[in-house]
């Protein structure tokens, strides 16, 4: 009999992880099938799963005239790039100054910190600050600086770091190291899983963004990715406009729906071959993040 | 007593202030001086001016908020819809989770684990991409099925009564990877022990994850609740604002503060309404976090967040 029950819990178990999961991957399926349908198919007979009439003349378009589609590559890139080696250096050294036990006003300073996240000033006063205050409208800091630190991180941060033991700390000031080079020769070397789980986090947030873009970028020479990928699923004439303006001579119609998929999966593409390797990252840093608490 | 004045300690911390002082320069930026920029909410704003040379108003923004009958349906929203997530994402994230840890082999675990975790890495515009794909009344997939199905297509963009159950969906959807791995690696750490225990006292399985694993699964369900309901007044813009865009047929149902700031701001350039609305949000928000917390400190000193 104690079988039983073992087996009915491993019947529901199958078959409910089975059908999330489908349904986790399956529109990406679809995704991708789409942008390989040939349009005229779409239009009769809808998105399909399958394709059956098979074309990459969405992505033979695409290709052809490719300049916005890299630039707005480049700047995700260098934005990326950029956002998260920056927010790292400043949340693990933040991180650093709050976990030191010997720092007789870190809990002052740690409030000052989370404070914020308990009360703002809303959407408008930040918003005019960075545009009319600090001039940043159309400039790549609207895109990296707003999105450089964050509270929940340097918490995580300061957490692991507190777990290393104090007397590593101790021996080195006897031998007369300083603060900021016991931070960068001893703390942070120790600290690689944080910095691997927090870098993730920062490396895919400044990935995705669009929503600085859309507040703060204009400039056509500015536009992420992700925003990149908005206007031109919300705007089809903006995309044939774009086509033309690259030169194209547009003889037959574009496929328009098509071309839409294929867009989303040339923006998604590096996220979903990177996204197996790095998972397993996200996995163990929110593991450490969960039994710590 | 020379080592315990001020200005010792002011030179004994130097290079710990010096470390501290970007982030601390960041947070009085872009956190504490936007919390002076309230005064805007209780002005009547122009470019000219700026912040501190507009004339004030007094609560005039604050009356055009509530008299347009906006503040009472976006408030309600942003509440629900949060009710809502919370409820069912932790529900699922707690089954996938237990699931996960109790059924099936390395192989197995590895590969749903993944399966589920897909969605999260992917911008909310791919999203609305997505849901475009499935729901859109033409080619979408759902009606091209009703369609084979010999049965009526709807009009899903133009309906606002189904949102309320799509966007539950999709924020299950999306959030059920991150969720499921806080929780399983919550579930890992219960002390194997306790299951020996009930397996020589007869549990079935069942029994087992009633009396052993849901239990324990207890303070770190608080504490993720604590979190997300503090945030109970703030709409995930970036999803709503995918979704849904700037469809006003379907408002009713799915405008939230958030979205209703940004059109203000941006589309209706209204910004002394935008900022009360925004204030608006803040007090409720601080207000909500505040009396939660007081709740939990009372019931348990050591649940509550501060």
């Amino acid at each position: 009999m104690k079988q039983l029950d073992r087996k009915i819990f491993s019947a529901i178990g199958y078959v409910s992880l089975i059908l999330l999961a489908v349904l986790c991957i399956f529109p990406f399926i679809l995704v991708v099938s789409s942008s390989l349908t040939e349009e005229s198919k779409i239009i009769t007979d809808g998105y399909q799963f399958i394709p059956t009439a098979f074309s990459t003349e969405a992505y033979s378009i695409l290709f052809k005239y490719p300049q916005e589609m890299i630039n707005a590559y480049l700047v995700t890139i260098g934005v990326t790039a950029t956002g998260t080696l920056l927010g790292l250096f400043l949340t693990s050294m933040t991180a650093y100054a709050l976990s030191r036990k010997d720092f007789k006003w870190r809990n002052k300073f740690s409030f000052f910190f989370f404070f914020t996240t308990l009360f703002s000033g809303g959407l408008v006063p930040w918003y005019l600050l960075i545009v009319n205050y600090l001039d940043m409208k159309d400039t790549p800091m609207a895109l990296i600086v707003p999105m450089m630190l964050n509270v929940f991180y340097i918490i995580v941060m300061k957490s692991f770091m507190s777990s290393i033991p104090e007397a590593i700390v101790e021996s080195a000031k006897i031998d007369g190291a300083g603060d900021f080079r016991i931070y960068v020769r001893l703390i942070l070397p120790l600290s690689k899983p944080a910095l691997a789980t927090i870098g993730l986090f920062l490396a895919l947030a400044y990935w995705n963004d669009w929503y600085n873009a859309l507040l703060f970028i204009s400039d056509e020479n500015l536009m992420p990715l992700q925003y990149y990928l908005y206007k031109m699923l919300g705007n089809m004439d903006g995309m044939r406009k774009a086509m033309m303006g690259a030169g194209a001579v547009v003889t037959t119609a574009i496929p328009t729906e098509s071309l839409k998929m294929a867009m989303t999966v040339v923006a998604t593409g590096p996220i979903l071959l990177a996204y197996p390797f790095v998972q397993r990252y996200f996995v163990q840093g929110l593991t450490i993040g969960a039994v710590k608490g | 007593m020379k080592g315990h004045t001020f200005w010792n300690d002011l030179k004994n911390y130097k290079v710990i202030l010096l470390m501290l002082l970007p982030a601390v320069a960041f947070f009085l930026l872009f956190a504490y001086i936007p919390m002076a920029g309230i005064v805007i909410a209780f002005k009547k704003y122009d470019y000219a001016g700026g912040i501190f040379g507009s004339a004030w108003n007094g609560l005039d923004n604050f009356r055009f908020f509530f008299e347009s009958g906006d503040a009472w349906r976006v408030t309600r929203n942003t509440a629900l819809y949060n009710i809502a997530f919370i409820t069912v994402n932790n529900a699922l994230q707690i089954f996938a989770a237990i699931m996960l840890f109790e059924v099936g082999g390395k192989w197995f675990r590895k590969i749903t684990q993944s399966a589920l975790f897909l969605p999260y890495f992917i911008s909310w515009v791919v999203v609305g991409a997505i849901a475009y794909n499935l729901l859109n009344y033409d080619i979408g997939t759902v009606n091209a099925l009703l369609r084979g199905l010999g049965l009526e297509p709807v009009d899903i963009y133009n309906t606002p009564a189904y949102w309320p159950y799509i966007l539950v969906i999709v924020a299950a959807w999306k959030s059920l990877g991150y969720g499921t791995v806080m929780y399983l690696a919550a579930i890992s750490g219960i002390d194997t022990e306790m299951y020996e225990a009930a397996e020589i006292d007869g549990a079935n399985i069942f029994q087992r994850i009633m009396k052993v694993t849901l239990p324990n699964l207890y303070p770190t369900v608080i504490i993720l609740v604590l979190l997300a309901v503090g945030n109970i007044f703030r709409g995930d813009f970036g999803m709503f604002y995918n979704m849904v865009g700037n469809n006003g047929l379907l408002f009713s149902a799915t405008d939230v503060i958030d979205t209703f700031v940004f059109r203000s701001l941006i589309t209706s350039n209204d910004i002394g309404m935008s900022a009360a609305a925004g204030v608006f949000q803040s007090v409720l928000g601080f207000a909500t976090i505040m009396t939660v917390n007081y709740a939990v400190r009372k019931y348990d000193k050591d649940r509550a967040l501060f």
